[in-house]
């Protein structure tokens, strides 16, 4: 009997090393076929969680995504500069301040570049920014509860591409105009007047140490050119700042041939410590400005737009030392530190190669006054003499340039579309990958910073084609993450993206996860409409405002009969989530609204206007998931004629009509 | 000119209901993970350069410099480019085994050298041309452009023809353009 049981147990185990054996023989995922292991290298479990948040520009669809690297899963699309019907934002009257600008509302941009604040040149976990690129204006995400707590607007700039780069303790973020506009008081100018009358602007935008809120400390007046990229010193170049800047033509028409005539552009390096102690000094003029201040008041989530009036700048043609203009080939786009603070790559997109500046030689360039001449008042530094060493014949079309923990740095190349690993102080070109298609931004975690966390590098490409089945005209974004453990780079996952991804940046879990806001206390709720309970629901006609203070819990809406309501009336229904439960938001929607839904989280008031044109009864409802009785969770408003004289009147669970037996 | 460019058109006609120029090119390429652009299957949109210069009779040889110097895929991406294309005669006018000698690949940085001075980064139109205009190429060096009575010469070279592809404009011309002589 006994052996009779050892036999039986052991032939289980043998069955059981098979199956797993032959499982482990099996081809893990399709994507393995192309190359060995790939598949496990970017595979993340059922259950388990990635390595990295990724956090991603959305580019023209004015978002921010936060996908988990190596899985390239999508977890969430924060709205920043464009209106989000799916959760209300730019929509509920609380959210649309938060888009005020000087040119009014603004419900749509171009969000392009992210820079994740740091302290000491590393992480730290706290705010994402991001750029409007059309109508200029920088945001703050909060990184506890991914949401966009703040949005600046950035007066004097054309189009706010050269942003939003941050400083080694995030002390400013900048924000450098792509298309320079004549400003102050007479703008009504001929466009061919161009030279005489058009001004960059690069704005230095401090940061709140403690509760990171944005202002702009000051502006550089700078000669009218293009600014395209930007990137912060570290370590000893800190106190200096590095913009890429192109159409030093000043062409004003078909850029396309006209500004790429000469044969360098420049990099402008800026001495921000110095532009501080002329500020101290007294030197700052103040100047009239129009532009719109928004920021959004956790404890009423609500935002609050100011507009200011004045912002303090400084002339670098006058005030010598703050500015200086180095050479670079054709055209530059990226402009990158590297983590040593000592290398600054330059990315002529139109060149073949890639001229690398070190910090030391300009500092002595500049204190031996190597110029070859002036332009537009500041001084030019000799290509030679800020030159650590070009790589050469890397590719075409250099654009963007992140670094790894070893020393190595890994451009973008558009034109022939790869990815090129060099070594930084030798320039030796080390190895190199093809990207499916046209890459634009790369990304390597942690890349921008002192202390890389290396392990991969995220391809942003500007054309699909045939990489995925296709969906017609129009095609999700490709990106693809390579492993960069080893010396090759090796292509493990493709990964669609949605919007059009600009830069991105990611950051280990460990510093998000742990601070991930669950759930917003009802207590410490102070909007104006909450209802801290369902006794406190009311409907309060102000004139011809109707404001419904309504609660959601599971599962029913609080009141869900509302009558009285006359046509010419506006409704506003303040919704309070009374959950306190992590994962139970609770969304709603009316019939006919001309806006969106609202989507409310567990403890917040969300407040959706409705004004009805037609007279009769209208449903509203709960359009989130959240119980099993989700679907019984809604209610009636009823609208009148104008002059009608039924009551206002409101209730949940009362039961008027005892006669026809409706409802018991 | 216009007999050029008649036969351009014959050429893309032709080219539009064929197969794909660089599939044999590629085919090698195929373990890895995906070939380039130029494998992209298409035979909807209008060609590309490379797929002007595969689909014309008279640059075989341009084709063949081509894909020695891996360009057919870089060519094949968004651009814009403007391509000086010399013709096959073109290319004959040189000394006697130059180009065999350049397809070897030892000499593949030189042949690459040469090739990236016949392309700018930017679609330069005939109308945008002006006399005397100077295009930086792709190898960092110059070419002079001029234009005299609508004739337009690239270093002295005639262009014979001019097509515009999906994304560039080739400009067919009747000489090759050699690099200056580095100092």
């Amino acid at each position: 009997m006994k052996t009779h049981t050892i036999h039986r147990v052991l032939s289980v185990l043998v069955v059981l090393t098979t199956v797993v054996l032959w499982q482990g023989c099996k081809p893990k995922a399709p994507g393995s076929v192309t190359t060995g292991d790939a598949a496990s290298l970017a595979y993340v479990p059922p259950g388990k969680y990635d390595e990295f948040y990724n956090v991603v520009s959305g580019g023209f669809n004015g978002q921010m995504s936060i996908y988990g690297l190596p899985s390239g899963r999508l977890f969430r699309i924060i709205p920043v500069f464009s209106q989000f019907p799916e959760n209300g934002w730019g929509y509920s009257e609380e959210t649309k301040p938060m888009l005020n600008t000087s040119h009014g509302f603004v419900p749509w941009d171009d969000l392009h570049h992210i820079s994740l604040s740091v302290t000491k040149g590393e992480h730290d976990g706290r705010w994402a920014f991001g750029n409007a690129n059309n109508t200029p204006r920088v945001a703050r995400i909060d990184m506890k509860t991914f949401k966009t707590v703040e949005i600046l607007e950035l007066p004097n700039s054309g189009g706010n591409h050269s942003s939003p780069f941050i400083t080694e303790n995030s002390e400013y973020i900048v924000a450098g105009t792509r298309f320079s506009v004549p400003v102050g008081e007479n703008t009504d100018v001929p466009i061919s007047t161009f030279k005489e009358n058009f001004k960059g602007y690069i704005s230095f935008i401090s940061i709140d140490p403690s509760h990171g809120e944005m202002k702009i400390a000051f502006q550089l007046k700078t000669p009218g050119i293009s600014f395209d990229l930007a990137r912060a010193g570290k370590g000893p170049s800190h106190g200096w700042f590095f913009f890429s800047t192109y159409n030093t033509e000043q062409a004003y028409t078909l850029l396309e041939v006209n500004a790429s005539q000469k044969d360098k552009d420049f990099i402008m390096a800026v001495n921000w410590k110095k532009a501080e102690e002329y500020i101290k000094a007294g030197k700052g003029t103040k100047s009239k400005a129009k532009y719109a201040h928004n920021v959004w008041d956790e404890s009423t989530h609500t935002g609050v737009s100011t507009i200011m009036d004045e912002v303090l700048q400084l002339d670098p043609a006058e005030l010598k030392d703050i500015i200086y203009f180095i050479p670079c080939p054709k055209s530059p786009h990226g402009c990158d530190t590297d983590p040593t603070g000592e290398y600054i790559v330059g990315s002529g997109k139109l060149a073949a190669l890639i001229p690398v500046f070190s910090f030391t030689k300009i500092q002595a360039a500049i204190a031996n006054k190597d110029f070859e001449g002036e332009f537009a008042g500041i001084p030019v530094i000799k290509y030679e003499a800020a030159l650590h060493g070009e790589v050469k014949k890397p590719g075409l079309g250099p654009l963007h340039t992140e670094f790894d923990n070893k020393g190595n740095a890994y451009t973008s190349f558009f034109v022939s579309s790869e990815i090129v690993k060099w070594n930084v102080k030798t320039l030796e070109i080390l190895d190199r990958v093809p990207t499916y298609y046209s890459i634009g931004h790369l990304s390597v975690p942690g890349g921008p910073t002192t202390k890389p966390h290396g392990k991969y590098v995220v391809a942003y490409n500007k054309i699909t084609k045939d990489r995925y089945l296709p969906t017609g005209p129009e095609l999700t974004q490709s990106a693809q993450l390579y492993d960069i453990s080893g010396d090759k780079m090796k292509l493990i996952l493709d990964f669609p993206t949605t919007g059009e991804p600009h830069y991105a940046e990611s950051i280990p879990a460990e510093m998000i996860m742990p601070n991930s806001v669950k759930i917003y206390k009802i207590e410490d709720n102070n909007h104006p409409y909450v209802s801290k309970g369902e006794g406190m629901t009311k409907v309060e006609r102000k004139g011809k405002e109707v404001h419904v203070s309504m609660t959601a819990i599971r599962s029913h809406l609080t009141p869900d009969n509302i009558e009285g309501v006359k046509l010419g009336d506006e409704v506003f229904f303040h919704v309070t989530n009374l959950e306190q439960d992590w994962d139970v938001p609770h969304g709603f929607a009316v019939k006919g609204a001309n806006n969106a839904e609202i989507l409310v989280m567990p403890g917040e008031t969300s407040t959706l206007r409705w004004k009805p044109l037609s007279t009769g009864i209208f449903p509203f409802y709960c359009t989130d998931f959240c119980s099993a009785l989700h679907q019984e969770m809604q209610g009636y408003i009823r609208v009148s004629p104008a002059g009608s004289n039924v009551p206002l009147k409101f209730s949940t669970g009362k039961i008027e009509d005892q006669a026809s037996g409706a409802g018991q | 000119m216009k007999h050029y460019k008649f036969i351009f058109l014959i050429a893309l006609f032709a080219f539009s209901c064929g197969q794909q120029p660089a599939s044999t090119e590629n085919a090698a390429a195929t373990e890895a993970p995906g070939a380039g652009q130029s494998a992209v299957k298409d035979d909807t949109s209008e060609p590309d350069v490379v797929r002007v210069a595969v689909g014309s009779p008279d640059h075989t040889t341009l084709v063949a410099a081509l894909k020695a110097a891996e360009y057919v895929d870089a060519l094949s991406n968004a651009g814009p480019f403007t391509v000086f294309a010399p013709t096959d005669a073109a290319f004959a006018k040189l000394p006697a085994g130059t180009v065999e000698n350049l397809v070897k690949p030892e000499n593949k940085a030189t042949l690459q050298n040469i090739l990236e001075y016949h392309v700018y980064v930017g679609a330069i139109r005939e109308d945008y041309v002006q006399d005397g205009m100077k295009l930086n190429q792709v190898n960092l060096d110059n070419v002079t452009l001029n234009k005299k009575d609508g004739k337009i010469t690239v270093n002295g070279a005639n262009v014979l023809g001019v097509v515009k592809a999906s994304n560039g404009i080739v400009y067919v011309i009747d000489a090759v353009l050699l690099p200056p002589d580095k100092k």
